[in-house]
């Protein structure tokens, strides 16, 4: 099955149903925005996240482990619990990336991840328990570094 | 919103699994001991509104085409060192 949604990266467009991904509790700071469709962005490594009930809010996704291999989200067991998640391959884990106006700046969100389960394809944001994760890891040097430290 | 006082060694209960004791108080600074089943999530209110604020900030500066990264990468290579390498993204 398909729909057609607005999206605001791409205009209209059409996403199978495995796309539409459901946020019980909403994302921090949207709490009524339940409703997302998981979409490839254009420009790799990138994704959207699109609301599907405001179409001006969408998230740029990234794989942390993309630019920091040693990621782990460490996160409470019971809000895997919540969503179901059971192992390793039910799991699908982002973060949101903010790009200032000088895009070489941009930053992922490691202490609140996004954790969907593959399955269900419910979702949630967490807080990670671990405090070397803050809400601004600057990619380009953290890839960087990871490149080389490789 | 419920205001009690408290001294040191007395504590409060949220409903009847979560007791939340005031441990110390030096200056302006109270030192409070939380028990709550594990499926209870404690945060400082600061770590919340971080996260929150952040992801309003994702929302607001979202750029009509999304970067490059292995073309930033280049141009950001200090001089003297290797170029990345091309054609795999993620090749080492």
């Amino acid at each position: 099955m398909t729909m057609k949604i607005r999206t605001k990266p791409y205009g209209e467009m059409e996403i199978e149903d495995r796309q539409r991904i459901v946020f019980p509790r909403g994302i921090f700071g949207f709490e009524d925005l339940r409703e997302f469709a998981l979409l490839d962005a254009a420009q790799a490594p990138f994704y959207w996240l699109q609301s599907l009930q405001r179409v001006e809010i969408a998230f740029v996704l990234i794989d942390p482990l993309f630019f920091r291999p040693d990621y782990t989200p460490d996160v409470d067991p019971a809000e895997l619990q919540e969503i179901d998640i059971r192992g390793p391959d039910d799991m699908l884990l982002f973060t949101i990336v903010t790009i200032p106006e000088d895009s070489s700046r941009m930053t992922a969100n490691l202490q609140g991840p996004l954790l969907i389960n593959r399955r269900t394809r419910v979702g949630r944001q967490s807080i990670s328990s671990n405090p070397q994760w803050g809400v601004r890891h600057t990619i380009l040097e953290e890839l960087a570094l990871a490149r080389r430290g490789a | 919103m419920l205001i009690l006082a408290r001294r040191i060694g007395e504590s409060i209960m949220i409903g009847d699994q979560v007791e939340i004791s005031v441990v110390d108080i030096k200056g302006d600074q109270v030192k409070l001991g939380i028990s709550a089943p594990s499926q209870v999530k404690v945060y400082r209110r600061e770590v919340y509104a971080a996260i929150q604020e952040e992801n309003r900030a994702a929302a607001a500066n979202v750029p009509k085409s999304l970067p490059h990264i292995e073309g930033l990468l280049e141009k950001k290579s200090p001089p003297g060192s290797p170029p990345p390498p091309s054609g795999n993204p993620r090749g080492r």
